[in-house]
This record gives C-alpha cells, sequence and structure tokens, in this order.
C-alpha cells in the first residue's frame, strides 16, 4: 500500500538524519531515488532549490513534495508523518534520560564518531547533485556529456559563496539567471 | 484547563511564526526559539534551554521539528509536543503543496526551466560550500580516527553504493564501541597501548 510505503520511508529519513539540514539529503536521495523511483534526479535537486527558497526544513519538505506528487494530500500526510514521529519519540526519551543523567556521554561519543560520516555523506549526495547538474545524461559520464556552461555557473557561484558574503539564495538566483542568459 | 489551553495556544503562534519566516535552517530557528522563549517569554530558564538545544541537535530529525519537541515537551508535556510540531510543519506543508501542484507548470515553461537548470548548479555550489567547511572542520581536529571514517564513508557511499542507513549505524556502533573502550582505560588509570597510540596521533 502507498501510504505505507511513504511513511515507512520517510519514518526512516526521520529515524537516520543525524545532524539536521543537509544531513537528510544522502537519506532522501537513497529513499526517494533509488529504492522507490519517486522522483527523478533532477526533480530532486530541483526539491532542494525549492527547499533552499522556503522556510521549513528539507526532509518535512521532500516529504510533503513527493507525498502529495505520489498520493495527493493524503500521501503528503503519511509521509510527513513518518518524517516528523522518530523526532518525537526518541526526544520524549531523550529529554527524560538528560534531565536524569545531564551529560549523556555514551551518546556524545557516538555522535563524535558519527559526524565525519554524516559530512561525507553529505558531500556524497552533494556529488550526485553536481554530476545531474553537469552531465545531459547523468547515467552516462563522459567528456562529451558534459555541459560547461552549467560547470561555469558552478565554479562562478563557488567563488561567489567563498569570497562573498553573498546568500546563498541570492547565488542561486544569479546562477538561474545567468543560465536563462546563456540560452538567449 | 484554561491557562494550559492558554499556553497551547501560544506555543501554536510562536511556533507557526518562527517556522514560517526562519531562512536559513535548522540551527537559525533553534537560535530564534531561545530568543522568543528564553528572553522575551522567560518561560524557560537559559541553561536548561541550552540543554534543550543540546538535545535536539543530537537528536535524529530535522532540527527545526527537534526544537519544536523539546519545548513544546518542556512547556506543556504531551500536548505541547503535538501542537509544536503541528505548528512546525503546517507553514512548509501548505507552501510546498501549492509549489507541488504547479511544478509540471513551471517546468514546461521554458524560461523557468531554463532558470531551475542554472539553479542546479548553484544548489550543487551551496552544497559543496557547506560541505567544504565542514570538511576542513573534521580534518581541523587532527583525528586521524575521523578522517579515516570520514573517507572510508564517502567512498561508501559514493562509490560502492553501499546504503546510507548501514554506514550511519556503524558509524554510530563504532562511536559506542569507542566510548565503552575510553570508559574502561580511563577507569583503571593506565594508558593502554591504544592511549598512546592515539596521543601519538
Amino acid at each position: 500500500m502507498i501510504y505505507m510505503q511513504l511513511f515507512l520511508s520517510f519514518l526512516q529519513i526521520g529515524l537516520f538524519s543525524f545532524g539536521g539540514g543537509y544531513a537528510a539529503l544522502p537519506l532522501i536521495e537513497n529513499q526517494v531515488i533509488t529504492l522507490h523511483h519517486w522522483m527523478t534526479a533532477p526533480e530532486f535537486t530541483d526539491l532542494i532549490t525549492i527547499s533552499q527558497m522556503t522556510p521549513g526544513p528539507i526532509a518535512v519538505n521532500s516529504a510533503t513534495f513527493v507525498g502529495i506528487r505520489i498520493a495527493g494530500i493524503p500521501g503528503a500526510v503519511a509521509a510527513t508523518s513518518g518524517c516528523v514521529l522518530p523526532s518525537c519519540i526518541i526526544i520524549f526519551i531523550l529529554a527524560g534520560l538528560y534531565l536524569r543523567y545531564r551529560n549523556g556521554c555514551l551518546l556524545n561519543g557516538a555522535l563524535t564518531a558519527l559526524r565525519p560520516a554524516v559530512v561525507a555523506m553529505i558531500a556524497s549526495a552533494g556529488l550526485s547533485v553536481l554530476l545531474t547538474a553537469f552531465f545531459r545524461d547523468s547515467q552516462k559520464i563522459n567528456l562529451a556529456g558534459i555541459q560547461w556552461e552549467m560547470v561555469l555557473i558552478f565554479i562562478f557561484c563557488f567563488v561567489l559563496l567563498r569570497k562573498t558574503k553573498c546568500s546563498p539564495v541570492m547565488v542561486m538566483l544569479l546562477a538561474g539567471a545567468v543560465k536563462v542568459l546563456f540560452s538567449l | 484547563m484554561g491557562e494550559k489551553r492558554k499556553i497551547l495556544f501560544q506555543i501554536f503562534i510562536s511556533t507557526l511564526y518562527l517556522s514560517a519566516f526562519t531562512f536559513g535552517g535548522g540551527y537559525v530557528i533553534v537560535t530564534l526559539m531561545k530568543k522568543k522563549f528564553v528572553d522575551q517569554y522567560h518561560w524557560i530558564e537559559e541553561k536548561e534551554m541550552l540543554d534543550l538545544i543540546a538535545i535536539a541537535e543530537s537528536a535524529p530529525g530535522a532540527i527545526a521539528v527537534n526544537g519544536a519537541v523539546v519545548v513544546g515537551y518542556k512547556l506543556a508535556g504531551a500536548a505541547g509536543v503535538v501542537t509544536a510540531v503541528v505548528a512546525t510543519i503546517l507553514p512548509p506543508f501548505v507552501i510546498l503543496s501549492l509549489i507541488s501542484v504547479f511544478y509540471d507548470v513551471f517546468r514546461e515553461n521554458v524560461l523557468i526551466s531554463q532558470m531551475l537548470t542554472g539553479m542546479q548548479a548553484g544548489v550543487g555550489a551551496v552544497i559543496a560550500s557547506v560541505t567544504y567547511d565542514m570538511a576542513v572542520g573534521v580534518v581541523q581536529e587532527k583525528r586521524i580516527f575521523s578522517i579515516i571514517i570520514m573517507g572510508v564513508s564517502f567512498a561508501a557511499a559514493s562509490f560502492f553504493g553501499v546504503n546510507v542507513i548501514y554506514v550511519i549505524l556503524a558509524c554510530l556502533a563504532l562511536g559506542i564501541f569507542q566510548t565503552i573502550l575510553n570508559k574502561g582505560i580511563h577507569k583503571n588509570g593506565h594508558p593502554t597501548r591504544m592511549d598512546e597510540r592515539r596521543a601519538g596521533l
């Protein structure tokens, strides 16, 4: 049943995304693109773009977007509740424990080992976003398939982000505008 | 009862407002929550709020949602959690529902489609920049252990197609194992080979 599937998929995303924000990206990619084919890679990148420009966590945004496109409003409700349920339960338990034991040493230790892995996972999701952007067909990666203008836009944006204080949203809008100019 | 309803209403309105107008992700919203509930309403003490934020940031899930859960829990128990979470997910739910309806129309429009395509390169740059900062942070800690975890996890996810969840579970287990090991060492008071090796790193 599709509602159950949406619920369970986003439950896993909610349960395993440690570190907030971008940490959910690789999990969403894994569930939504690789396992269930609910979205294509370019659609997923669009979704990240939209999430950057609207308020709200990316996991909740994705749950709503994917849910509604796959199974309408009930689908969106199923996916979104799956995505927030683990937070509610785990924090209930953690808050209770924390108030009793204060320094959750074991948890801190576990998170120390997890942090570099989370960075690596985000990098890996970022890499697939870039491959989607750079190649006309991200399944076939070869020199002939590179869209050089996208590479140029990427470099331009990266430099802007590192060297100026432009906000990410500004940089993304600029990237869109430059592409429109290229296409004229 | 009337008092409790008033508190729930306040929680609902404040978290709804924060969720609808906070751009820039979980860490920003948690800071704003502290401003609102500690500095403005004085409902939570500063020190306690810092503990609650630590919980919100270390638990899995979206940080904005986690922040809403801890604040709701602290202020009004289970009813507070439900109220705060619903208020937090309502704005993105409505906005993304609208966008998903118009998405196909947008994508068919040539200009908007080009714009969105260009923005893919922009998003790639944003993620690359964020990842760069985080990776530099890990490298600067100068713990070989962390750097190895980072390298191995990246290879596993990117080149060997290992499911992200297994990588996370493995690292959690590794972290717990290491913490227990360390504790045992400190209790004995004798540095072991492991400890010396780590000091050497």
